[in-house]
């Protein structure tokens, strides 16, 4: 053990598993940041989440931190929710059970760039009598623009963007552009500020209106958004946990399994030792892959389901043949025959007398055998049979790709995950390469 | 590729045990007993792969409720049926779905059927899909699998072969001269072999076909195909750089590595530094000293590669868009198409057997020390 532990510490001689190191350790603090910042149910609950949850982000925009590459400043999301006092809001009664309420939202606008979408989002009580709402937008330079009318039901949501006779009234430009256009070139918008004022009329004692503005933006978060609205910080985030836990899992399980298993065989020798020989070989017949990909499509597509599947199907498998050939050499040395004279029990040989032997190829197999879990679990759901409850980096792609997102330009849809999972399997390699070489001197040697 | 190796490994064992002094029968009584172990292990392979792809006989049930609700709605659209009294219209249609039943073999228990689909598979005898039919619509499975096999070939093919000899003679360079720049540059970048194909394809598309848009996105033609001869071959080369290009730089780097390093363990060898010591040409070293005693994992190496084509890569294959097999055994798998599934799997593994087999003789070919052993064998 002390040898190991020299050896762990010779890795400070190379550079590249430093490196590999600081990644790893920087990974790991990312996904436990990730699981304390957002537990696991909540994880899945807003992944699954639909409009109630992810209504007020835009749909496919890239993250802010674009806008400093880009000439044109892209606005993030403006929401102004009236409920939440982010406008001011008016009641003046009238009579006759009569009521006059009126809001005003007052944003400053501060982009080059337009919004994605205007929608206005009514929540109203009433009993049987509809409220009714008429809506004016003015901009900074003191202009009028009248939206149009409404007769609110009990939640509305008046999508100003879509209104085809404003956008021909606004000469031909799509609402959220023509809103915030300058008039001296169409091409910018106009910064200032701006005022979108509502004038509802409800007709019975009790009833009330809120309403919610939202601008959508062109960028949002950290991370951007999907097709569904989602905002892919939270699958960014909850990836690195599950990538890290499929791939460490799947190694330890794959690797020790197998040491057991040929430590057991050599040691037992006979049948036990051919049965092993056998099973490796029909398995290394069996195609893995398509095996996996049969587990999804027709029993579970759960993480977990497939992660046993694949430690099952990666435990006899080459590695068995490796570690052979070294408990065979191990067997014959003195020091096993004199455990053997003092009474030593089978597990006790093979556990305290033969595995530590085996240590030193052990280790870098272990640490190179994460990232292709790591990628095989990326594959799995590239081939759509990903979790169907988890977020993960291989379904962002998934989906990304599903979506045509490289032909449409959403380019941080896919670079993003796929930055993540690089970054992830090269640092465990880094540090996979330098174990090798310090546990194999005659590759240090040469 | 490394699981094959351990195969062959486990016959070097059994070689060594039928060693001493060479007579025929020896040599005989190893093949048979080798072809058996073989054959053995083809065959509970195969059925196992039978037993998953029916999921244990619970495909069946699909199969039959299927024909119960194709027959019952073809039934059920005949205005001459539905006159007929309740009873009589059951009893015809329990009769047409037992006809049905029986057509697929459905009467009989699971058991029996899936040592019927071992015997046809191991026959070769792969008969017709179930669901997917060929572009030229055949449901012979042979024909589906041949008409994906030539896609197949020529982009793994290409992209391996490639990847194979870069790797093959970047390693010789590089174990020449270890410890340059060249060398330390090339170790430094192998830690990227650590992302699969498809990964580096999507970067590759992106780069090359959305950003500089110089490539096609993906696919084997352009749409629609080119009709002259020439202009389809060279259709089918502008497709072929991408996929080619994210085969070979997901490997190459590793590959060049180990093999440099493979090559520098033989160097170290005490008669390369006698040779070194007489003073031979660096050439001469190389061939005869270097190249010569690893030829047998050179062999074994390229070997198994080629028969790794077979299978094809499914997910690079999906990235890219391409008509191989991998994609063929994914969609196959998605609509449980079993004989496609079984048939791709027995033809694997029979390539698997065969080239372990032949390869216990090629060593002899190649190794010396093989031949001393084995004798008549060659």
């Amino acid at each position: 053990m002390r040898a190991l532990y020299r050896s762990v510490m010779a890795l400070g001689q190379y550079p590249s598993a430093v490196a590999g190191l600081g990644i790893v350790l920087v990974m790991v603090l990312f996904a436990l940041f990730a699981v304390i910042s957002i537990p696991y149910q909540e994880a899945v609950r807003l992944w699954r989440g639909g409009e109630a949850i992810w209504g007020d982000t835009p749909r496919n925009v890239p993250p802010a931190w674009t806008n400093w590459f880009t000439t044109t400043d892209q606005p993030s999301t403006i929401r102004l929710d009236s409920a939440a006092g982010q406008a001011t809001k008016s009641r003046a009664d009238l009579g006759d059970e009569l009521a006059e309420i009126d809001f005003t939202f007052t944003f400053d606008y501060r982009f080059d760039g337009f919004p994605q979408e205007l929608t206005v989002f009514f929540t109203s009580t009433f009993v049987e009598r509809r409220p009714s709402a008429s809506l004016t937008w003015f901009t900074p330079d003191g202009r009028e623009i009248r939206l149009g009318d409404v007769t609110l039901r009990p939640s509305e949501a008046f999508r100003i963007s879509q209104d085809t006779r404003l956008e021909r009234r606004l000469g031909g430009l799509r609402p959220e552009v023509g809103l915030f256009a300058d008039p001296a070139d169409p091409a910018r918008a106009l910064e200032g500020r701006y005022e979108l004022r509502i004038a509802g009329l409800v007709f019975e004692e009790g009833a009330d209106i809120d309403a919610r503005f939202v601008a959508y933006g062109q960028v949002h978060g950290w991370a951007g958004t999907d097709h569904l609205r989602r905002d892919l910080g939270v699958a960014l985030l909850w990836g690195a946990p599950i990538a890290l836990s499929f791939g460490l899992l799947a190694a330890v399980g794959t690797i020790v399994t197998t040491m057991f298993i040929a430590a057991m065989g050599v040691w037992f020798g006979g049948w036990v030792d051919a049965a092993i020989q056998r099973i490796t070989e029909v398995n290394i017949i069996l195609p893995f892959l398509p095996i996996l990909i049969m587990v999804g499509t027709f029993y579970s597509r759960s993480i977990w389901v497939l992660l046993v599947v694949v430690i099952v199907l990666s435990i006899f498998s080459a590695g068995i043949k490796t570690y052979r050939a070294i408990f065979l050499q191990v067997k014959q040395a003195p020091y096993i025959e004199a455990a053997r004279a003092y009474g030593a029990g089978n597990a006790r040989i093979i556990v305290r007398y033969m595995i530590p032997r085996v240590v030193p190829v052990l280790v870098p197999a272990f640490v190179s055998a994460v990232p292709s879990y790591v990628f095989l679990e990326a594959s799995l759901a590239v081939l759509g049979l990903g979790d169907p409850v988890l977020p993960t980096w291989g379904k962002i792609i998934n989906d990304a790709q599903a979506n045509g997102a490289l032909f449409r330009g959403h380019y941080y849809w896919v670079l993003q995950p796929a930055a993540l999972l690089l970054v992830t399997g090269f640092g465990f390699a880094l540090v996979g390469f330098a174990l090798d070489r310090v546990f194999n001197p005659r590759l240090r040697d040469v | 590729m490394a699981d094959a190796a351990a195969m062959t490994g486990a016959s070097g064992d059994a070689r060594r045990r039928s060693g001493g002094s060479s007579s025929l029968v020896r040599v005989l009584r190893f093949t048979v007993v080798r072809l058996v172990a073989l054959l053995a292990t083809v065959v509970v392979g195969v059925y196992l792969t039978v037993l998953i792809a029916n999921m244990g006989g619970y495909v069946d049930e699909l199969r039959r409720s299927s024909i119960r609700e194709g027959v019952s709605l073809m039934v059920g659209m005949d205005p001459e049926v539905r006159r007929l009294p309740q009873a009589e219209r059951e009893a015809l249609l329990a009769g047409l779905i037992a006809i049905q039943e029986e057509r697929l073999g459905l009467d009989r228990p699971f058991l029996l059927r899936s040592f019927a689909y071992l015997g046809n598979a191991l026959t070769l005898n792969l008969g017709r899909s179930e669901f997917l039919s060929s572009d030229s619509g055949s449901r012979e499975v042979r024909n589906i699998i041949l008409e994906r096999l030539a896609p197949t070939l020529l982009l793994f093919a290409t992209g391996q072969l490639l990847l194979f000899f870069m790797a093959l003679f970047g390693g010789l360079v590089l174990s020449r001269r270890y410890g340059s720049w060249l060398d330390r540059f090339v170790i430094a970048l192998a830690p990227t072999s650590a992302a699969p194909s498809w990964f580096y394809g999507i970067f590759l598309i992106l780069i090359f076909a959305a950003l500089l848009g110089v490539m096609p996105f993906g696919g084997m033609t352009s749409s629609p195909p080119p009709p002259h001869p020439v202009d389809y071959a060279l259709s089918v080369l502008r497709h072929l750089v991408l996929p080619v290009t994210a085969i070979v730089i997901s490997a190459v780097f590793l590959s060049i590595y180990s093999w440099r390093t493979f090559f520098l363990i033989f160097s170290s060898e005490d008669y390369v530094e006698m040779a070194k010591a007489k003073g031979l040409p660096s050439q001469t070293i190389e061939r005869r000293y270097v190249l010569r005693p690893t030829l047998p994992n050179i062999v074994t190496n390229f070997a198994l590669l080629v028969i790794t084509l077979w299978s094809g890569a499914i997910i690079t294959e999906t990235v890219f868009n391409w008509p191989g097999l991998g994609r063929l055994i994914f969609g196959a798998i998605s609509v449980i198409d079993v004989p496609i599934i079984v048939a791709a799997t027995v033809i694997y593994a029979y390539l698997l057997a065969i080239t372990v087999f032949l390869l216990d003789f090629v060593y002899a070919l190649v190794d010396p020390r093989v031949k001393l052993d084995a004798g008549g064998a060659t």
